[in-house]
Formats: structure tokens, sequence, C-alpha cells
């Protein structure tokens, strides 16, 4: 057992446990804020998909349900597996951390390469909006706020995915030290909570960007 | 006994990698300090121009960018970390009877992201210039603006990470670790005001954050958001910005109020009047504040019945504000009331933060709006809120927890004539403003019509008194370090937490964890204990 189970001499805490509830509130409070940020952005949608309803739902017919849809089951399940390991922490089981933590931060991985796909096919498109904007017509303005929403929106959903597979691999090094048992594997849920949110984020974002005004 | 946290280890890099909260603030007050001092040069810049009708020493885009850098650093890499960051920081663990904050190394990362958002900042103001003004509006920002965007918005971007990360480990820290007796309504009320202040960092921020990531995506890749060229609607950003930007006028003013409460009973040496009251009133200013945002948009195309909507939480707001200034007041009456330096920063803030919270009500009226929205009498008023209340509370603070974060007393004489010399300058100063705008002088602009010069000479002649006063603080408390009477425990007879540990304290905050049976501001509980006899009120001579 390595840090976990007993406090440094500088702690503010009286045990270890004060000090692990501290650590979830902590992430509860980051995460309130996280959803405040894309809570702005979901504004800026909520607004043109009203004011520019034609040009937005040109834009939405135009993204890749197929990779979309694929992609959601992919984040679903590596949340699903990411619990097994938060499981398997809690049981101070240190290999099934490593097994299922991979298992969630290769299918997160996964994800980022559907969506790097996704997005060359997009740029190819010439769907970036700009001067050379493919969609054209009347709603074109419209459809270039779309996509201007939707290349910011991924993009930050992917610098999440990113961070969130960086942490799961760092809990996953901690555990081939076998840093966890029974007593001590907050890491392991502080990491769950946030993937969780970075998956949420997701389940907003893909009704958002693929479905509503597709037909 | 143990070593106090200045010296337990002198070496740099002990300070730099430190994770003890008081060091952390005493990295930051050196941080913010040198902000103050460059924002107040811009301020300098802006009074001296404004000295002649036609402009005196910039050109009208060199004003632009000076105006721009006084706005930009003054709220955001001054006003907005001040009190929290140096005093917070470094009280928070004190008043609760801790040894540290919940998250110390956050703690320590949450000032690297200052000095980085402050570098990028400053490479954007120096470096091409901004004259944007400090609120970035879109088109002028997106679409117009030559000056640099991007670094400087980008570098406000990283500052929200800052204030987020103090705001979750206030917040953890006062749920978490507060000393055994220590219940939510035994509270210093400083604690209440940071606590409500932190809800607004991690509440309103991430929202200024999406902001302003949206204005540098629209600005680098020339792609549509909030510029109409583009197809999108500017004053979006408007509304985006504001629901964050209002509440941090409170980020702005909470903590003020908390300082002055602590220094308020100290110096009358009576419990705060109506502790629930004042307690709560900084909570609902803060939740009150998020309703709010649409008056800065009133004659911006907003209709009626926002407006009129928007007004009325606006008046709302006075009833807590209103509650703190008659409460404070009320622990005056019939106090032993001594007039140390920080009591007369306090009770120059209860003014100066009335007259300014008093003409808010002007601004929150419609029709007057109209006519006074965009003139000095904004400048003005918020300013009697920012510089008369805030900065005379960060001084206050500083002197009044001085001798515990240094061990040494600055010299009292030199405090109450800097303290008095602030309050003249300031309203010599910011008063005129308030005539100017009422009389129709628009604001930002580099030049002005001639009958406007008596009354902007004034003006200047008070900034110039104002510049002495802040430079007085700086050489004596410089001084006192080296030559200042050594501090006792407990110089001013104050019941907190704070006072019961050396001073300057060591590094570990207390040698036992200290136990909570009263009530904060107990004074016969505090006589009781250092065995000083209740003669009735005649304490201190």
């Amino acid at each position: 057992m390595s840090d976990g189970s007993v406090l440094d001499h500088h702690s503010p805490y009286e045990t270890p446990l004060h000090r692990d509830e501290s650590a979830i509130a902590g992430m509860w409070l980051f995460l309130a804020s996280e959803a405040l940020l894309f809570g702005g952005l979901f504004l800026v949608c909520l607004v043109y998909s009203q004011t520019r309803a034609a040009g937005w739902a040109a834009g939405v017919r135009h993204t890749d349900l197929t990779i979309g849809a694929v992609n959601t089951l992919v984040l679903i399940t590596s949340s699903a597996v990411y619990t097994m390991a938060v499981a398997a922490g809690q049981r101070g089981d240190n290999r099934g951390v490593v097994r299922f933590g991979l298992g969630a931060a290769v299918l997160g991985m996964a994800f980022l390469a559907l969506k790097g796909v996704e997005w060359g096919q997009e740029f190819r498109e010439s769907l970036f909006p700009g001067p050379h904007f493919a969609l054209h017509g009347p709603d074109s303005g419209g459809a270039a706020l779309f996509y201007s929403f939707y290349f910011l929106a991924t993009f930050l959903h992917g610098m999440h995915m990113v961070v969130g597979i960086g942490l799961i691999l760092w809990v996953c090094r901690k555990a081939r030290h076998g840093a966890f048992g029974p007593a001590w594997s907050t890491p392991v849920d502080v990491v769950g909570l946030y993937w969780s949110f970075v998956d949420l984020v997701w389940m907003l974002l893909f009704p958002l960007l693929y479905l509503i005004g597709r037909r | 006994m143990a070593q106090s946290y200045l010296w337990q280890d002198g070496t740099l890099r002990s300070w730099l990698l430190t994770r003890d909260h008081k060091r952390i603030a005493l990295l930051y007050l050196g941080s913010i300090t040198f902000f103050f001092a460059l924002g107040g040069v811009g301020a300098a810049l802006i009074r001296l121009q404004l000295l002649e009708p036609t402009g005196a020493i910039l050109s009208d885009a060199a004003y632009n960018r000076v105006f721009t850098l006084h706005g930009v650093v003054m709220v955001w890499l001054f006003l907005v970390p001040s009190i929290p960051v140096t005093l917070g920081n470094f009280l928070v663990p004190l008043m609760l009877g801790a040894r540290d904050l919940a998250f110390p190394r956050l703690n320590l990362i949450s000032w690297y992201l200052f000095v980085a958002s402050g570098l990028l900042v400053l490479y954007g103001l120096f470096w091409g210039g901004l004259e944007t003004g400090w609120t970035f509006y879109t088109p002028l920002s997106s679409d117009y603006s030559e000056g640099r965007v991007l670094p400087v918005v980008l570098g406000i971007f990283l500052n929200g990470f800052s204030s987020i990360a103090t705001g979750v480990n206030f917040i953890v820290s006062i749920h978490q670790l507060r000393a055994p007796g220590m219940t939510w309504y035994r509270l210093p009320l400083m604690l209440w005001a940071l606590y409500a202040t932190s809800v607004i960092f991690v509440l309103a921020t991430p929202v200024l954050g999406i902001t302003l990531l949206l204005l540098a995506f629209e600005r680098l890749f020339r792609v549509g958001v909030f510029d109409p060229g583009l197809g999108g609607d500017p004053l979006l950003f408007q509304q985006m910005f504001w629901f964050y930007s209002h509440p941090a006028v409170y980020i702005m003013i909470l903590p003020g109020m908390g300082v002055v409460s602590e220094i308020v009973s100290t110096f009358c040496r009576k419990p705060v009047f109506g502790y629930r009251f004042v307690a709560w009133s900084s909570v609902s200013i803060a939740a009150i504040g998020f309703i709010v945002w649409g008056h800065h948009m009133f004659v911006a195309g907003e209709s009626l019945y926002s407006a009129i909507v928007f007004s009325m939480f606006s008046f709302f707001v006075s009833v807590p504000s209103a509650i703190k200034v008659f409460n404070w007041l009320g622990t005056m009456h019939g106090g032993a009331i001594r007039l140390d330096a920080p009591m007369l920063y306090a009770m120059g803030f209860i003014g100066l933060f009335t007259v300014g919270g008093l003409t808010g009500l002007f601004l929150a009226s419609l029709a007057a709006d109209v006519h006074l929205t965009q003139t000095y009498f904004v400048v003005a008023h918020f300013h009697y809120i920012m510089v008369g209340g805030m900065v005379s509370a960060y001084f206050g603070g500083l002197h009044y927890w001085w001798p515990k974060i240094t061990g040494r007393m600055y010299p009292e004489i030199w405090g109450r004539l800097a303290a008095a010399l602030i309050f003249f300058g300031f309203n010599l100063t910011f008063f005129p403003q308030f005539i100017l705008g009422f009389e129709g002088m628009p604001r930002r602009y580099a030049t002005y019509p001639a009958q406007f010069q008596i009354l902007n000479v004034l003006s200047s002649a008070g900034a110039g008194i104002l510049a002495v006063a802040y430079v007085m603080p700086l050489v004596y408390f410089g001084w006192s370090l080296f030559r200042g009477a050594r501090a006792p425990d407990n110089p001013w007879g104050a019941t907190g937490l704070e006072w019961r540990t050396p001073s300057p304290p060591p590094t570990e905050n207390f040698a036992e964890t200290p136990v909570v049976t009263t009530d904060a501001y107990d004074y016969g509980e505090l006589d009781a204990r250092t065995g000083v006899a209740d003669s009735g009120g005649a304490h201190h001579v």
C-alpha cells in the first residue's frame, strides 16, 4: 500500500476518510462549474436553433448519424466498463482496476478516432465555416453557425475526453503498483465522476448535433 | 515554540513550491500589488489626458488602449482576486481552526495559473495593445478591433480557472475543516462572505470562460458566432458576458463586506448586530446577483418586459445590501469605538459603499438609465463600489491583519493619515464625475467639450492625492517589516481563532486544534479566557 491509507504530515484532515470525502466534494463542485461551462454552449445552440431554424436544421442534416450513433454506443460502454473499475477498486482488486480501466480508456480512444474520421470527412466536404463553406443557398448563414457550434462543441468535448483518458491511465498506473485496497480507492471514484460527466455531456450533444431538426 | 511560517525554510524554492496557504497568500499579495500598481499607472494616464478638453498627452488610439489596460488589469488581475486570494487564503484555515485549505496543491496551482494568465494578458496589452475596453463587446472585438484580442481573452479564460480553483477550495474547506464546535452560525462573517463569493466563482466564472472561448474561436478562425456579418447575434455576447460579469461585481464587493464586519465588531467591541441577517444577506446578494444581468442592456434593444423584470430584481439587491449597512451602524451604536486605521477604512467603506449603492438605484430605474447610461455617472457609480468600497476594505483588512501576517505593527499615525487621504482623494476624484455624467459627458472619450474642464481638473487633482495616498502604505508597510514593533498574538483584542495563535503563525497554524465553545464576537468569553476583568466596557483605553 502506498500513500492512500495514511495522511501525510502536512494534511489538513483528521482521518483518511475525512480527506477522501473532501476530494469527492471537490470533484462535484468542479463538475458543477463544468456544467455551467457547457451550459453556456448549449445556450448558444438553443438560441440559434430557434432564430436560425432552417439553416440550423440544414446543418444537422449534414452530420454523419452513423458515426454519431456508434460513438454514442462506444462512450456509454466505456462509462459502464469504468464503473466496473470503480467496483474493482472498492474491493481492493488492483488487477481489476487495471483491466477495466484500460478497457474504458481504449473505448475512449476509439471514440476519439471515430471523431477524427468524422472531422476528416467534414473538412474534405468543406463543412468548416468560411469562404469555401459547402452549403449554399438562403439558409447558408444558419448552417454555418451550426457548424461553428458543432466544431467548437466537439473540440471542447474531445479535450475533456483527452484529459479523462489521461486521468484513467494515471489511475491504472497507480493500480499497477498496487496502490488501492478495500480501505482506499478514492482516485478511482473521483476519476469515475469526471468520466461519467464527460459521457453525460455527450448524451446532450448527440441529440443536439445529430437528431433535433433532422427530419 | 514552533517556528513561524515565514522563516521555517527560507529558500526561494521552498516558497515557489509551498503548499502552505499563508505563503501562497503572500505570493498572491506580491502579484496583485504589481497589477494594482500597473492599473494605477493606467488610471494616472487617463486623468492626465483629461486635464485638457482636447486631450493633454495621448492620441485617441493610445487613449483607448490605456483605458482598456486600466479596466482589464484592475478588474481581472486585481479586484476579482484581491481579498479572496490574499486575506482569504491566509485567513480561511486560521478562522476555521484548520491546518490548511482542503486542497493545498490546488491552491498553489491556482497561483501559477494566475501568473500565467497575467503574463498572457500583459503580452497582449503591451505587444500590440487592445482598445475594446474590459468588456470585449462584439462586433468590436470580433471584427473591427486591430488590437491583440486573442492573447488577452485567452489570458482571462485561464484566469477563470484560477478563480474556480480558489472557489472550490474555500467551499470544501468551510464545509469540511471547521474546528470542533465551529458551527455554521459561529463562523466569522468574513467566512460567510467568502463562501458566497466562492459560489459565484464556481457557478458564474465558467460562463465567462465559454463566452471568451467562443469569441477566441470566432476571432481565430473567422467563423460566425457573435459576428452579425457572419449570421451571429452580437447581443448574445452581451447576455452571456454579463451573466458572469454582473455576479462578478459581487465578487468584487462581498469579500470587502466580510472584512468590514470583522473590523467593525473588533473596534466597537460588540458582536455584529443581527449576525444571522448579515450572514444570509451575503448569500442572498450572491443569489440575486445571478438574475440581474439584463440591467446592463436596458438600451441595447432588450424588450420592455425583460427590462422591467431586470430592473425590479436590481432593486431587490438593495435590500440585503441595506441590511448590511444598517447592521454595521447598529453594531457601532453604543459601542466603545476606537478609531484606528482599520476602522477608518471600514467607516470609509460604509459611507462610500452607500453612495455607490444608492446611485446604483438611479441606474436601475429604466427612465433614468436612458439618460445616464454610458456617461461618467456610471463610471463614478461603480468606482464608489469598487474603489471606495472594495479597495478601502482591502486596505482596511491589510492593516487589520498585517500584525498577524508579518508579526510586526505598522505605524499607526501613518496608517490613519493614509486612510484619511484616501477618503479625501477618492471623493475629490469621483464625486465630480457624478456631476459630469449627469450633465452628459460620455465615458471612454479621449476629448470633451470645454464646459466640462473644471470638473475634470478637480477629478484629476483628486487622482493625484489618491496616488500619493496609495503609495504611502507601500512605504510604511515595507518599513514595518524591518523596524515595526513586534506584534503580540492579539493586538486588537479581537475574538477570531486567528488571534489565538502566535503572530506570525507557525506553519501548522495551531499547536493544538482549537475548540470553539461560543458564538463569534463573544467578548465576554475573550475576557474570561485572557484574564481581563470585565469592568463594564472600559477596556483598551
